[in-house]
């Protein structure tokens, strides 16, 4: 039980920065997810946290507790690694209890008992003979994992764990995981490279590029409202359209298509952040007129004869490509000089070549700024959910 | 070897199966038989390169005299039991094998110590200018004891220490091909295995005893057997600082079998009986531990 609070970290290697003045709060029992592409330092975040690396500057703090330089044995918390990470010549047993006998705080009953217990709740009983060669992979990380639980440690760091487990089984330990933080209540970091582990498995989702944060959040308000341009195409796969457009008047506007934007209950001063007020459309500086970047998911974009409830506003687009994907059909178009995908029904009869008429959601278009990417347009309403008000707060 | 061995056998394997499964393609067949068979000559033709001259020294050492002219003389004799009891007993022979046991197992124990820490030192501690240290260590192969022999020698008898175990053991215990293969060895190990016990609060001493080592146990057999071996070839070094007899080795004590026959002919059955005497400690060694030896030096695939 603790939560954990990074200020301002930074690790430089050399001359590389891989974290960059991260700060954030993982709260008390949260399962909390890190996701991002290679080499964005959330790896390198997770092993600060475990004082495998020493920050270059900023505060680890756990409760009340500054750990940033304290040494590892001394953190009480356990790491699971995407290689298991276990002894090759110890049998399961052996490599759950190596690391609680080596503090000495443990009775021989209570080590028993709690690798009894361990063993119980990730149902390895029959491992605990084996060597780590003679089981599987996800009996492997089953037994990591118990060697993790048995030390009863402040904080669950996990570096990729499911990586090297092939697709069904790292679904079924997911869920597994899911299951065993509920029943555990440990404050858990889990790192990931894969956003559907990260939008299952996490109750907040921090989202990292380039040793930076850029947005955090519970998984479908990362969806929902990505913050920016980064995140709205990481998140969700296939990944967002992006289409270049003119906001004039409240309509986005392309070569080859207009499309309103939607105000909502604008200007009641409740969405801090999103307004979606039509003077905020507007660029203070270029007047009436701006460019911007028009984001709209594929499985927001429908053709217009399987959606007639969608609205009047169609463009016609030109097929460029299908692929069948089993539950739908991904449609590759393009539209002037813009391309994007849209989902349709799975056995629609759309061939490359011919002309579809796309309707979208009105509810769920996003506005980016060209240049700093950041988004300043969702159509729909953000719920006020306290991460942002603290956000808001914070600014 | 056992790699153009173990091609052979799956050769076979696939041979076995394509006929199995009424395969008609027949001249394929043939010549992959063809080459089964090639491999295997090859083989038989290298071994018996290796091995002849052994062979001859052991039939030589049953012989009375001992002089080889032509192949008859290669019939083995029955005076086996005779030159190794005069070789063992009236030459002291035992007492030479024994001595060079003694001075292998110090100096395999005292480099196995010596190139762990060495080792464990240049990849899992933060010690400033490592990778220099671990060039300078590497750098002293160019320096084999034979060319350090002039300054060693007044050394070891500025010590005292001449005519002593201490004398043909110390300088061998330094080597640098043991702490590179050791340190490749530990780099091979992954990371997160030193970080689980890192954050176990395992310590240095708990660590290395208990997971590194035996982590290592097929490199460090594997090692200490070309250890062995090598200390117990050593000729020239034991010659020049060891004068006494009581304290000589086996190497040299070949010598001393072949110098005794004053002037007359020399009895080259016992010199040979002596050569396989030296023979067997390594041999027995090495057919022991051949899987662990095989293990250090192939190329491991995983």
């Amino acid at each position: 039980m603790t939560t954990i609070t990074l200020r301002n970290l930074r690790k430089e290697f050399d001359d590389v920065v891989a974290v960059n003045g991260v700060d954030l709060t993982v709260r008390d029992g949260e399962f909390l997810v890190v996701v991002g592409p290679s080499g964005c330092g959330k790896s390198t975040t997770l092993r600060l946290l475990a004082g495998l690396e020493t920050a270059t500057d900023g505060e680890i703090r756990m409760d009340d507790r500054d750990v940033t330089g304290t040494e590892p044995k001394d953190r009480n918390v356990a790491m699971v690694f995407q290689n298991y990470a276990l002894y090759p010549h110890m049998t399961g047993r052996r490599n759950i209890t190596f690391g609680m006998n080596a503090t000495d705080s443990f009775t021989d009953e209570e080590i028993d008992r709690r690798v009894a217990e361990a063993a119980e709740t990730l149902d390895i009983t029959d491992l605990l003979d084996r060597k780590p060669q003679a089981m599987s992979g996800g009996e492997r990380q089953r037994v990591a994992l118990g060697r993790a639980i048995v030390r009863d440690p402040d904080a669950f760091l996990m570096d990729e764990p499911l990586s090297n487990l092939d697709a069904k089984l790292r679904i079924q330990m997911r869920a597994e995981l899911t299951r065993l933080h509920a029943e555990l209540g440990t404050t858990t970091v889990y790192v990931t490279h894969d956003q559907t582990e990260a939008m299952t498995l996490g109750e907040r989702v921090v989202v990292m590029d380039d040793g930076e944060i850029q947005q955090v959040d519970p998984p479908q308000a990362l969806y929902d409202f990505p913050e920016n341009r980064f995140v709205a195409e990481f998140i969700g796969d296939p990944a967002m359209n992006m289409i270049d457009v003119a906001v004039e008047g409240g309509v986005a506007v392309h070569d080859a298509f207009r499309i309103p934007l939607p105000t909502g209950e604008a200007g009641d001063g409740k969405n801090v952040e999103n307004g979606t007020a039509a003077e905020s459309l507007a660029d203070p500086e270029a007047g009436d007129r701006r460019k911007a970047v028009l984001g709209v998911r594929p499985e927001d974009l429908h053709p217009a004869r399987d959606r007639p409830d969608l609205g009047e506003t169609t463009f016609d687009a030109t097929v460029e490509v299908t692929e069948p994907l089993g539950d739908s059909l991904l449609v590759h178009c393009s539209v002037g000089d813009a391309t994007f995908k849209m989902g349709a029904e799975p056995r629609s009869s759309l061939e490359p070549g011919g002309t579809v008429s796309v309707t979208y959601d009105p509810e769920r278009l996003h506005l980016f700024e060209p240049e700093t990417g950041e988004a300043f347009y969702h159509s729909s309403t953000a719920p006020v959910t306290s991460d942002r008000l603290e956000r808001v707060a914070n600014d | 070897m056992t790699n153009a061995i173990q091609y052979t056998k799956r050769r076979f394997e696939a041979l076995k199966g394509a006929i199995a499964a009424g395969d008609e393609d027949e001249p394929l067949a043939v010549t992959g038989l063809g080459e089964g068979v090639g491999v295997h000559l090859q083989l038989w033709l290298l071994v018996g390169m290796v091995v002849f001259p052994i062979l001859v020294a052991v039939v030589v050492s049953t012989k009375q005299q001992g002089i080889v002219t032509s192949l008859p003389d290669l019939i083995p004799g029955t005076y086996a039991v005779e030159n190794y009891r005069e070789a063992i007993v009236d030459y002291g022979f035992g007492r030479f094998m024994w001595n060079s046991l003694l001075m292998s197992v110090v100096v395999v124990v005292g480099k196995l110590v010596i190139s762990v820490l060495a080792a464990m030192a240049i990849v899992y501690y933060r010690v400033p200018y490592k990778d220099l240290v671990f060039l300078f260590v590497l750098f002293t192969l160019l320096l084999p004891v034979p060319v350090r022999f002039i300054p060693l020698f007044q050394l070891i008898n500025d010590l005292g220490w001449g005519n002593s175990l201490l004398a043909i053991t110390v300088p061998y215990l330094a080597s640098a091909t043991t702490v590179f293969i050791l340190r490749q060895h530990f780099l091979s190990i992954p990371n997160s295995i030193v970080e689980t016990a890192k954050l176990d609060g395992v310590g240095p001493v708990k660590f290395t005893l208990q997971v590194l080592i035996p982590m290592s146990r097929g490199v460090l057999v594997g090692v200490s057997i070309i250890m062995f071996v090598y200390a117990w070839n050593q000729y020239l070094w034991p010659l020049v600082i060891i004068d006494s007899e009581a304290n000589q080795v086996a190497q040299v004590g070949l010598q001393l079998l072949q110098g005794d026959v004053q002037g007359g002919q020399l009895s080259w059955s016992l010199v040979m009986a002596g050569s396989v005497l030296t023979l067997l400690p390594p041999l027995a060694l090495m057919v022991l531990f051949r899987e662990p030896l095989l293990e250090t030096f192939a190329i491991q695939q995983k």
